[in-house]
């Protein structure tokens, strides 16, 4: 949710890339959340002696969502490599990261036209 | 033996293909586009075998390296999908034929990049579009929009800007989804929609489900951009480089539909979403909302492509309000809306391509004669603009009248007069277009040989209007082939229990 409020309510436009990726990041705490069980151990099953007998699963936390999350931690970089390359290119062209700024130029932009 | 592979060759081949094109790029840029067509091609045909595998055989349950669901990853083909699936294939192969010319103009040093974006755009639609995964359909939703991300900001003037402040929303949007798959996982503990489906009715009284509900669907809106979230769209549509724009503009939003039908009608199951709940009725009156601002913001406008943009903001609130109306005529209108809007607004963005590439500017005032010089871009501009009307033989006409059927099936007339009321702000709309168009003579700055000369014909290359008169011809065939798609197709996508 701080990462939302970011979003929507910072101006300077690195911020609101910030304020998305917290967003993502809480996202994917929370699925890792889902995993977890009371006094459980890590999924790695051990096949000391033998390694026959049964796996009991309250005694493992769930590694599927943090599997998930792999996924959706790469597509969260991809996202910020998108959004920071497209800051620059703004930023390029209009000589700044505010979006009043941006904004004002835009306006005049279209007046002089 | 190929056949039973075809629902995963769909994502395979652009997958691979938009590498193979990134490569070429560097190799040498001519291979580009013709690779391109060459993919987008072989999934036309992979999309056609589909519809006919499914229309003879039934549903088709692909299991992703042969691992049975809820374990593995499952691709569901039904008639639903297949019949979106072509309907994708179809809008990108003639996309790519049609905007050769200004893609090769306008990104002649980027040829490649640009084409495997284009490529990588139609795997992730098409995937999320196959998938019957609720978290792989994240995935893919994400490839979908990056790609689609950068091929709105490889344009000039305040495409980036607009395109971060889509990445803003579209992240959002696709957040928003994630978490309400998020909380159905933790009552669940599957992901996958058949299985979900099935182990839902247990829990409906549960309050995680219902904020699930709640959460995916109102991450969908933004992505879809219904009204009081359609802020992004506007602007990235309209600053997007033309070529992009006639991809995307079908395209997503047309998808996020769909996704929000197979969601609600297939996840979630129509008893509990229109039964159990009391918000169809607010969604319907959102959709309505959607309608009428959207007509009105078009209304305000003065480029041509800002108008297009806005009344595809007033056609999502058609699909949304016909879905959330639940009964059978209105679903069927919503389902049958998707393929018709994709094929309109196809129409008249390449019809603003032509305008575009030969002109350089969209507003208005700069469309006077245009009749005279662009004879054929304007005919097709004509024909989708009386489709978006909703004129008898074509095939706007068609689904509107399930959606206005089913608005009266339902008793809200809300819903129905602001069908009638947008129809006839587009009629505005157009015609106010076209009366610069055709009745006022070309502007003499433009023509340096004296305002008496005739104009001379100045028509945008032979592939663009020969696609943009293909599309315009679809329109009607569409429309005359409303009956075929209904019974044969439409009838067996929508849940039997919708009466």
């Amino acid at each position: 949710m701080i990462g939302f409020y970011g979003i929507i309510a910072k101006r300077n436009l690195v911020k609101k890339i910030v304020g998305m990726n917290i967003l993502q990041t809480a996202i994917i705490l929370f699925y890792v959340s889902i995993g977890a069980k009371k006094g459980a151990t890590i999924p790695i099953i051990a096949h000391h002696n033998g390694g026959h007998h049964g796996v009991n699963a309250v005694d493992y936390i769930n590694p599927l969502p943090h599997v998930l999350m792999l996924t959706a931690i790469v597509v969260a970089v991809a996202t910020l490599g998108v959004a920071l390359a497209l800051a620059i290119k703004v930023y390029r062209q209009y000589g700044t990261l505010e979006e009043n700024e941006i904004s004002e130029q835009i306006r005049e932009q279209t007046a002089e036209k | 033996m190929m056949s039973s592979h075809l629902p995963a060759l769909i994502i395979v081949v652009p997958l691979l293909g938009a590498f193979v094109i990134a490569a070429s790029g560097w190799v040498n840029r001519r291979y580009c586009y013709p690779l391109s067509l060459f993919v987008l091609s072989a999934c036309l045909l992979t999309a056609l075998g589909l519809l006919r595998q499914v229309l003879q055989n039934g549903e088709i349950l692909y299991r992703m390296a042969g691992w049975d669901p809820p374990v593995g990853i499952s691709l569901n083909i039904d008639h639903l999908n297949a019949l979106v699936l072509v309907v994708i294939t179809a809008v990108a192969l003639v996309n790519v034929i049609a905007t050769r010319r200004s893609v090769a103009d306008e990104f002649a040093d980027r040829l490649g990049p640009f084409y495997a974006l284009y490529v990588l755009f139609v795997t992730g639609v098409c995937g999320i579009v196959a998938t019957g995964d609720a978290f792989n359909l994240y995935v893919l939703l994400e490839i979908a929009s990056l790609s689609g991300y950068a091929l709105i900001g490889m344009g000039h003037d305040r495409a980036a800007h607009a395109s971060l402040n889509y990445i803003f929303m579209g992240t959002i949007g696709a957040s928003f989804y994630l978490l309400g798959i998020g909380y159905l996982y933790l009552v669940t503990g599957s992901l996958n929609m058949k299985d979900i489906a099935e182990l839902l009715p247990l829990l409906y009284g549960s309050k995680v489900v219902l904020f699930a509900l709640i959460i995916c669907i109102a991450g969908l809106f933004v992505k879809m951009a219904l009204f009081p979230l359609h802020a992004w769209l506007p602007n990235a549509y309209a600053f997007a480089p033309p070529a992009s724009a006639s991809l995307i503009a079908p395209l997503t939003t047309k998808v996020m539909i769909y996704v929000m039908i197979r969601i609600v009608l297939y996840v979630f199951t129509p008893d509990f979403a229109f039964d159990r709940l009391q918000l169809d009725e607010a969604i319907v009156w959102l959709a309505v909302a959607a309608i009428v601002m959207g007509s009105l913001f078009a209304l305000a406008q003065r480029s041509l492509k800002r108008v297009l943009a806005y009344i595809i903001v007033a056609e999502v609130g058609y699909m949304v309000g016909g879905l959330w109306l639940g009964n059978r005529a209105a679903i069927t209108g919503a389902v049958l809306h998707i393929v018709n809007d994709a094929v309109m607004t196809l129409c008249v963005f390449l019809a603003a391509g032509c305008i575009l590439y030969r002109t350089g500017h969209d507003r208005f005032e700069n469309f006077r004669g245009l009749f005279r010089t662009m004879p054929f871009s304007m005919a097709g501009l004509a024909a989708g603009a009386l489709a978006i009307i909703g004129v008898p033989p074509t095939c706007g006409f068609f689904s509107k009248w399930y959606l206005i059927s089913g608005g009266i099936a339902a008793d809200h007339y809300g819903f129905v007069a602001a069908l009638i009321f947008s129809s006839l702000v587009n009629i505005v709309l157009f015609f106010r277009i076209f009366e610069f168009a055709y009745y006022e003579s070309p502007d003499e700055s433009h023509n340096p040989h004296g305002a008496h000369s005739a104009a001379k014909l100045n028509e945008a290359p032979l592939e663009m209007v020969g696609a943009l008169l293909f599309v315009a011809g679809m329109l009607v065939v569409l429309g005359l082939w409303t009956g075929e798609i209904v019974t044969r197709i439409i009838h067996f996508a929508i849940p039997a229990g919708i009466v």
